[in-house]
């Protein structure tokens, strides 16, 4: 978490921890494992009226954040989900009310902004293609100009719960750079296949289209600027992202420092053992080192450092592969139990691994700060 | 003087910016540790611009600003030539410590002649027989009349033959537990019966020192501290020395370029130089490099104002440590990496043969101001609260522990 919180925002986090305690306790996030969509909507409408779908709004729209800093205050929350691999689309939901905030025209913000910031209506981002591929000069999908608006052809995979949600919006490669459409999830052409997901409640799918047909008013953005909206929307999703990741991984670390002085091997608690008090120090470090990256990444952002871009990869690649290794050492100190169903470690390894893959690997991170650094490619 | 209303961040920073640019040199490539009479000018040059001790007290000769003011400066800084020597431990450690445990005379003493570049000090702390069991010192202070009268030896003190005063770590009590008997004495070097050797290092360098004590006076004023609750002060002071080690000392100004993100990646610009920036592994490196550099700012931001909202408690300055060694110690590995068949031939101004070198110290940073051991037990005893590791030594009086016995004088 933040160290620099303010009293409000101390409040609002008090607030939500509480209230995702109730309403989503881990039995509770087990029993929707079982269920078709993996979260039920009615909850989201009560997280919507705490703020969980406000904060990337402006105000005109219904939305509303803690401190002027929208994204450090969702931040909290998507920290908080984390603690309790709530399910629910946050990251996706809010990514794209940030792309409609950042991008849309005033009417496309007074029609689709109300009812997310209500938890009426449900967005997902489709960006991700058939073989990992989501930079915008790297996908395939294709928007054909046509009379009125584009035609999409080709295939996008996976995308978080777009079978739950109403509206999906889909970059797509156009002539002359990305194009951006929000798309309702029963549009002609769109067939939507359930993936079976690695997290227990947050499902994916793979999307074909063929040939849906979007009007004009449904592009989001001017052409020229898609590129930026879409630079802008991956920063935010990113952060969100790795916030969760750290809220996940804290509460694995508390809860395996608690196992370590309960356990007891040779007639003393483990965590009396030099050989792992310095592992968990090690963990300690790559957590904290972790949190700070988040929230230095969340700065950049919300202060539009021209250096976000860099700033917001270094964390992803930090976060993305030290948080599961901590998580994978939590799973050691515990032994067999560990490796068991019915002990939750599993469900945080497998938020933060699904974390840890989308919106670009550490790798693709990597080669986008050599990228971004000037590096040049045309050497051998 | 005082009495003017203080300038906002940004007129400050402005000031500054003009001031630097009109009389600090530009930064060289390569900053020379060595040139001790630089870093003394170029603190003096500091300090009659008004840029001095930016976050000491007005009272002992600094600005009394908050950090942040340090901060910008530092930022500001960086395109220019800095007494970047000065910073540890004289400034981050000494005068830390010396404001935390010194008596009001001593502060009006030591720190006006520390901030004026007049006085350089170093840290007299291990010995040739007690490295990270600090509290182990076996360098005898025996008191006579007003005075202190040591013997022993010290080492792995840097800089020492440049040097003006020391933080000496004796012991004057042996028949009380380690921890109880420890006196910090503030020890003036040129004076007789101190004697320094300097110690050629692995890749040749010679900052490190031993120092020899046959007798050495000091008066019983210049005890820091009480004698016997020494080991208060260096509890005290090693905070100081893992924050400093981990960039976030508030006293320190200026910094190296390894802390600072903006400046051009050592792994890039070893691959530019070997012509691999297009090789995918070498990408990787580059990615890699940036993101540790960036991460090892935000721990430190991080870190510091945690400990100055108390959310983490002083002992998380010990993240800081470890963090000053892993991340070096990494970039090391990437540099040889980068560096391919280059590295071992030695042409000094190629990047490729330092970063041959560089693997030879590759250690110093995880060894140099505490080992990464002791801040391991550090963060799992004080901060997880994990068990303390049995010990032989606890509660039994000092002199009936086995311990080693301090060496003859060579020669």
């Amino acid at each position: 978490m933040d160290v620099d919180l303010s009293e409000d925002q101390e409040f609002f986090r008090d607030t939500a921890r509480k209230f995702l305690e109730a309403e989503v306790p881990i039995e509770t996030v087990r029993r929707l494992a079982d269920t078709p969509a993996g979260f039920e909507r009615e909850w989201w409408r009560r997280g919507a009226e705490l703020g969980f779908t406000s904060m990337l709004v402006p105000e005109e729209h219904g939305g509303a954040s803690l401190s002027g800093e929208g994204l450090l205050d969702l931040a909290i929350v998507a920290e908080e989900m984390g603690r309790r691999v709530a399910p629910g689309p946050l990251i996706a939901t809010n990514t794209v009310a940030a792309a409609i905030a950042g991008a849309g025209t005033a009417e496309q913000q007074a029609e689709w902004l109300p009812p997310i910031v209500a938890g009426e209506r449900l967005a997902s981002w489709a960006l991700t293609e058939p073989g990992g591929r989501w930079e915008t000069h790297d996908l395939a999908l294709e928007a054909r100009r046509v009379d009125g608006g584009y035609r999409l052809f080709g295939a996008k995979e996976p995308v978080e719960a777009a079978a739950d949600v109403d509206w999906i919006l889909v970059t797509a490669r156009g002539e002359a750079g990305p194009v951006q459409a929000l798309v309702p999830r029963d549009s002609e052409g769109l067939a939507i296949t359930r993936l079976e997901s690695l997290d227990l409640v947050r499902r994916h799918d793979a999307l074909r289209f063929e040939g849906v047909f979007v009007p004009d008013a449904s592009v989001l953005g001017a052409p020229e600027r898609a590129a930026l909206d879409v630079e802008h929307q991956l920063q935010v999703a990113l952060v969100l992202q790795q916030a969760e990741t750290v809220g996940a991984t804290e509460r694995m670390f508390e809860s395996t420092l608690e196992w370590m002085f309960d356990r007891f091997s040779f007639g003393r608690p483990l965590a009396s053992y030099q050989a792992l008090k310095h592992r968990m120090a090690d963990m300690k470090l790559m957590h904290e080192s972790s949190a700070a990256a988040v929230t230095a990444a969340a700065r950049a952002v919300q202060a539009g450092d021209p250096e976000a871009a860099l700033k917001v990869s270094a964390a992803k690649v930090w976060v993305a592969e030290k948080e599961p290794f901590v998580l994978q050492e939590c799973v050691q100190f515990h032994g067999g139990l560990g490796l068991t169903w019915e002990y939750d470690l599993h469900l945080y390894l497998r938020r933060a691994t699904t974390n840890r893959m989308l919106y670009g690997t550490p790798r693709d991170h990597r080669e986008r700060i050599a990228r971004g650094l000037g590096a040049d490619e045309a050497k051998p | 003087m005082s009495q003017r209303p203080r300038e906002t961040l940004e007129e400050f920073r402005r000031r500054a910016r003009a001031w630097l640019a009109a009389h600090m040199p530009p930064r060289p490539v390569e900053f020379n540790y060595g040139d001790w009479n630089r870093q003394r000018e170029l603190q003096r040059t500091l300090f009659e611009g008004g840029f001095a001790g930016i976050c000491f007290p007005e009272e002992y000769g600094g600005l009394g600003l908050p950090f942040a003011y340090q901060e910008a400066f530092t930022e500001e800084s960086m395109d220019y030539e800095m007494p970047l020597a000065l910073n540890s431990p004289t400034l981050g450690i000494i005068a830390g410590t010396l404001l935390d445990f010194g008596s009001d005379e001593q502060k009006r003493r030591f720190i006006p002649r520390i901030l004026t570049g007049e006085d350089i000090w170093v840290q007299f702390l291990s010995e040739p027989t007690s490295g990270s069991d600090l509290a182990s010192v076996t360098t005898r202070a025996t008191r006579d009349g007003d005075h202190f009268v040591v013997n022993g030896s010290k080492i792995w003190s840097s800089g020492a033959h440049a040097a003006d005063w020391a933080i000496c770590v004796t012991r004057s009590d042996w028949s009380v537990p380690k921890h109880d008997g420890i006196t910090v004495l503030l020890m003036e070097i040129d004076q007789p019966g101190v004697s320094i050797e300097r110690i050629v290092d692995s890749v040749g360098g010679d900052e490190f020192c031993q120092e020899f004590f046959d007798d050495v006076r000091v008066p019983v004023e210049n005890v820091l501290g009480e004698p016997e609750q020494g080991w208060t002060v260096v509890r005290g002071l090693l905070a100081h020395e893992r924050t400093t080690a981990g960039g976030g000392s508030i006293y320190t100004s200026g910094r190296s370029p390894r802390l600072n993100t903006k400046t051009q990646s050592g792994v890039l610009e070893l691959a530019q130089e070997t012509g691999t920036t297009g090789r995918g592994e070498v990408r990787q490196l580059i990615g890699e490099d940036y993101t540790l550099r960036f991460v090892q700012n935000a721990t430190s931001v991080r870190v510091m104002r945690g400990i100055g909202t108390g959310k983490l408690p002083p002992a998380a300055s010990a993240l800081l440590r470890l963090m000053g060694a892993q991340v070096p110690v990494r970039r090391t590995d990437m540099a040889l990496e980068t560096a391919g068949a280059a590295a071992v031939v030695w042409r000094p101004e190629d990047l490729a043969s330092r970063a041959g070198a560089g693997a030879i110290a590759r250690q110093q940073p995880a060894i140099g101001g505490g080992t990464t051991e002791m801040a391991l037990n550090l963060i799992s005893e004080q901060l997880l609260g994990m068990p303390r590791e049995p010990a032989a030594d606890r509660g039994v009086p000092f002199d009936r522990v086995r311990h080693n016995t301090a060496p003859r004088r060579k020669g």
